[in-house]
C-alpha cells in the first residue's frame, strides 16, 4: 500500500466536493487527506487528494473520478517529480518565562511563525511537508499543545508542467 | 414572458421528447399546467417506481432517452430504485422532480427531500436547478450526458420557484451544452485495433463475449458480420441477448450462472477471449480465477473504468463497440480468415452434447410455455421479463432475432421492473406485439399499473408463471439451505380476478394442453390480455453455477468430467 497524492481539477460548480468525496466512500477507498480551493483558472477548483492503496485500486480511483462530469483532469503527482507542503496552527502552553523563551526557540529552528501571544499561549504557523509537521508537534508535546489544526496536503509538479484545463 | 415551467417544455420539445411517463403532485402543478395543452403526450402511472421504469423500458425498446417526471419529496423518492436500475444497465433515461422553492431548501419543508443527494451515487450525473434562465442548458446537459457516451440515467430537480419565475426569453441562456470535463471517447486507438487483430489471428481457440455495450452501441450487424467472418463463436451475457439471432450456428447462447453449458465450457478452454461491451459482473464470472484461465483477453469498452475493474486484461480498447468492430472489419485481411475447424467442432460437440432442456412430464412446464410465445411469434415481439426464475427461462429459452427485443433489468435485478418497462416498451414500439414474462412474486410489486394499462388501452400480454413461491430465492433454499423454505411461499391469488376487476381480460392455465389456445386467445385479443400459467411448483433454472464456483462446474442435468466439471447432483426428492 502506497500513499498516492492526487491532484484533481475541476470545474466549481455545487456539489463537486460531495461528488469527489462520496465515490471514494462508496467505493471503499480511504481519503488520508484532502485540500480544495480555487486556483489559477476561472471557474475553476484544485483539490488534491492523498490516499492510500495498491496500484490497482489507485488506477481505479483515477478512472472513477474522471467519469464525474465536472473532473477535468486527474493526476497522481507522486509519480512525478513534486514539492508538497501542509500548514498547521498549533496553540501551545507557553508560560512567561523560561517556557515561552524555549518554545520561541523550537518555532525559530523550525521557522514556524508566531501569530498570535496570549497570557499563557502562544500560536505557531508552521509549513513544510508531513514529516516537518510531525517533528514540531513531537516537540512542542511536553510544553501542552492545547488545540492543532493542519490543512491536507497540497503539492505541484516540479518545473514547468502544469495540469491546466484543455493541456 | 414564459414561465420557467414553460422553458422546460420548450427545452424537452427542442430534445425531440414526444412523451413523458409521470405523477403529478404540488410542487410540480407548474409544469402539469404546461403539460395540460402541451404537444408531448403524458402517460398517467399508478406508481413513481413505475414512470421510471416505463421510461426505462421505453429507451431500452426505442434507443432514445426515456422521460419521467416526479413531485418532490416522496415521489422523487420512489423513482430512486428505478434510476439505479437505469444506472446498472447504461439505460439513457432523464428524470425530472419537482423540488420545494429555494429559499425553503434545507429547511425540512412539507415534501423537501434532497433527491440530488440521495441519488447522487445511481445517476450518472445530476443537476440542482436554481436559476430559471438556465433550464434550456441544464436540459440540453442532461440529455446529452444521459445518452452519449457510457448511457445513464440524469436526474434533474426543478425548485417550485424556478419553475414559477416568469423572464424574458432574450435573457434565457440558449440550449447548448457545456461540460469541459466530458469527452467521451468514440474511436479505439489504431495501435490497439491492430494489435486485437494480431491476438485474434495468433489464436486457435478464440471465443467472443458480447453484451449489453452491442445493443447500446448499435453494433449487433458489425458483430454478426466480423463474428461470420472469422468463424468466432459468440457467447452473449443476459443483456447483450439478441445482439445474435438465438439459432445463429455460432451463438452460443447466454453465459455464466444461468448460461449454457457449451458457452461455459467453450469460456474455460478458450485461448482467446473477446470481449465487446461486457463488463465481467460476478454472475457472469463466476469464481474469477477460473474465468477463462488459459484465454488471452481483449476488453473493448466505452467506459475506461470498466477495463481492468474485475480482471486484468491484455489488450484495452476503449471506445464505442460499432465503431471499432467496423474498423476492424475494415482492416480484415484475408490471412485473418482462418477457419479452426478442430475448435469449432469442440465447440458444437458440447452444444451437442448439452442442449438446454425443457422439463418433462408431470405438470406445466415454464420452459415450454416460453418455446411456445416464441414459436407462436416466430421469435418476434419485444419480450420484457420480471426478475428470477421467470427471467432466466425466458433468456434461455426464447428464440431472440434482433436487438432491443429483449428488456429485462440485469444488474440490478430488480422485481417489479418488468410490468412497467413493458408498458413503456409499447409505446416506444407500438405496432410490436409486447410480453410480459413475470412471476407471481414479481407481479405484486407492480401490479397496480394494470390500471394504466387499462387507461391507455396498452395491449401487454402478460404471462405470469404462477408457483406460488418467491421462486429463484426458493431455489437456492432447495439446493443450498437444506429445503428450508423461510418466507418464500406465497399464497394462492386470483390474479385473472384481479385483472378482471380492473378490466383486463385473462385465462387461467393449468395443463399443458390449454397453453396454445390460451396463447392464441390472448395474441388474438386487442388490448391487454392476462394469463396465470400454474406452473409445476418447484421447477428450478437449470444448469446453474452456484455462486463463487468456476463456470465450468455447474449443476443440473448432463454433468461432463473431461473439462474439469465437478458434478454435483441436484438433491433427489
Ligand atoms: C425488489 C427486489 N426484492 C427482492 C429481490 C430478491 N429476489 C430475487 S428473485 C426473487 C423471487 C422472485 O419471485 P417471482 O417474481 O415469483 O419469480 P420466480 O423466481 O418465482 O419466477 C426475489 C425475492 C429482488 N431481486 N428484487
Ligand atoms: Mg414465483
Amino acid at each position: 500500500m502506497k500513499q498516492h497524492i492526487l491532484s484533481v481539477l475541476v470545474e466549481n460548480r455545487s456539489g463537486v466536493l460531495t461528488r469527489v468525496s462520496g465515490l471514494f466512500s462508496r467505493r471503499g477507498f480511504n481519503i488520508e487527506s484532502l485540500a480544495v480551493g480555487t486556483c489559477e483558472s476561472p471557474g475553476m477548483s484544485r483539490i488534491t487528494i492523498v490516499a492510500s492503496g495498491d496500484d490497482a485500486h489507485i488506477e481505479q480511483v483515477k478512472k472513477q473520478l474522471n467519469k464525474l462530469i465536472e473532473v477535468i483532469k486527474v493526476i497522481d503527482i507522486t509519480e512525478r517529480s513534486h514539492i508538497e507542503r501542509e500548514l498547521a496552527l498549533i496553540k501551545v502552553n507557553a508560560e512567561p518565562g523560561k517556557k515561552r523563551s524555549e518554545v520561541m526557540q523550537i518555532a525559530d529552528i523550525f521557522r514556524a511563525k508566531i501569530i498570535d501571544v496570549g497570557q499563557e499561549t502562544l500560536v505557531l504557523e508552521i509549513t513544510g511537508d508531513t514529516g516537518k509537521i510531525h517533528a514540531i508537534e513531537d516537540l512542542l508535546g511536553p510544553y501542552g499543545i492545547l488545540e492543532l489544526v493542519r490543512t491536507g496536503k497540497i503539492a505541484l509538479q516540479r518545473g514547468a508542467s502544469t495540469i491546466s484545463p484543455g493541456k | 414572458m414564459k414561465t420557467g415551467a414553460r422553458i422546460l417544455i420548450d427545452s424537452l420539445k427542442e430534445q425531440g421528447v414526444d412523451i413523458i411517463f409521470g405523477y403529478p403532485g404540488g410542487s410540480v402543478l407548474p409544469i402539469y399546467d404546461e403539460l395540460y395543452d402541451a404537444d408531448i403526450r403524458h402517460i398517467l402511472v399508478r406508481h413513481e417506481q413505475a414512470a421510471v421504469h416505463a421510461a426505462d423500458g421505453y429507451a431500452r425498446a426505442s434507443g432514445r432517452v426515456g422521460v419521467c417526471l416526479s413531485t418532490s419529496g416522496p415521489g422523487a423518492c420512489n423513482l430512486v430504485s428505478g434510476i439505479a436500475t437505469a444506472n446498472m444497465d447504461s439505460v439513457p433515461v432523464v428524470a425530472l422532480t419537482g423540488q420545494v422553492p429555494l429559499p425553503m431548501l434545507g429547511n425540512d419543508a412539507f415534501q423537501e427531500s434532497d433527491i440530488t443527494g440521495i441519488t447522487m451515487p445511481v445517476t450518472k450525473h445530476n443537476f440542482l436547478v436554481d436559476d430559471s434562465l438556465r433550464i434550456p442548458q441544464v436540459i440540453a446537459e442532461a440529455f446529452y450526458i444521459a445518452g452519449t457516451g457510457r448511457f445513464g440515467p440524469v436526474l434533474v430537480d426543478l425548485p417550485k420557484d424556478v419553475l414559477m419565475r416568469t423572464v424574458s426569453p432574450d435573457e434565457i441562456l440558449p440550449g447548448v451544452p457545456d461540460l469541459k470535463g466530458y469527452r467521451p471517447t468514440y474511436h479505439g486507438h489504431p495501435r490497439q485495433v491492430k494489435k486485437a487483430l494480431e491476438l485474434l489471428r495468433e489464436s486457435r481457440k478464440p471465443v467472443i463475449y458480447a453484451g449489453g455495450g452491442i445493443i447500446a452501441a448499435g453494433a449487433s450487424e458489425a458483430l454478426c458480420r466480423f463474428a461470420e467472418e472469422m468463424e468466432i463463436p459468440v457467447t452473449i451475457t443476459m443483456m447483450g441477448l439478441g445482439a445474435m439471432r438465438s439459432d445463429h450456428p455460432l451463438n452460443l447462447g447466454m453465459l455464466g450462472m444461468h448460461g449454457t453449458r457449451y458457452a461455459n465450457y467453450a469460456v474455460t478452454e478458450c485461448d482467446l477471449l473477446f470481449s465487446i461491451g461486457a463488463r465481467f459482473d460476478d454472475r457472469v464470472t463466476g469464481k474469477i480465477d477460473e474465468f477463462a484461465p488459459n484465454a488471452k483477453i481483449i476488453h473493448i469498452d466505452i467506459d475506461p473504468a470498466e477495463i481492468g475493474k474485475n480482471l486484468t486484461v491484455d489488450l484495452p480498447i476503449v471506445g464505442d463497440a460499432k465503431v471499432i468492430l467496423e474498423d476492424m472489419l475494415e482492416r480484415l485481411e484475408p490471412e485473418d480468415r482462418i477457419i479452426r475447424k478442430s475448435w469449432l467442432e469442440e465447440v458444437g460437440k458440447w452444444k451437442e452434447e448439452h442442449p438446454l432442456t425443457a422439463g418433462n412430464g408431470g405438470g406445466l412446464h415454464p420452459q415450454q410455455i416460453i418455446r411456445e410465445i416464441s414459436d407462436m411469434l416466430d421469435g418476434g415481439g419485444i419480450i420484457v421479463s420480471e426478475v428470477g426464475q421467470n427471467q432466466m427461462w425466458a433468456a434461455q429459452h426464447y428464440g431472440f432475432k434482433r436487438p432491443r427485443q429483449w428488456i429485462s433489468s440485469g444488474g440490478l435485478g430488480t422485481m417489479g421492473y418488468g410490468f412497467p418497462a413493458s408498458i413503456g416498451a409499447w409505446f416506444a414500439c407500438p405496432d410490436e406485439t409486447v410480453v410480459l414474462i413475470a412471476g407471481d412474486g414479481s407481479f405484486q410489486m407492480n401490479i397496480q399499473e394494470l390500471g394504466t394499462v387499462v387507461q391507455y388501452n396498452v395491449p401487454v400480454k402478460m404471462m405470469i408463471l404462477n408457483n406460488m413461491y418467491l421462486g429463484m430465492v426458493r431455489q437456492w433454499q432447495e439446493l443450498f439451505y437444506e429445503r428450508r423454505y423461510s418466507y418464500t411461499e406465497l399464497p394462492f391469488v386470483d390474479f385473472v380476478a384481479i385483472a378482471k376487476a380492473y378490466g383486463v381480460p385473462g385465462r387461467v392455465v393449468e395443463s399443458e394442453k390449454d397453453v396454445v389456445p390460451a396463447l392464441k386467445e390472448s395474441f388474438e385479443t386487442d388490448g391487454p390480455f392476462l394469463i396465470d400459467f400454474r406452473i409445476e411448483r418447484e421447477e428450478n433454472v437449470f444448469p446453474m453455477v452456484p455462486a463463487g464456483a468456476a463456470i465450468k462446474d455447474m449443476i443440473g442435468e448432463h454433468v461432463r468430467q473431461d473439462v474439469g466439471g465437478e458434478p454435483v447432483e441436484q438433491e433427489a426428492d
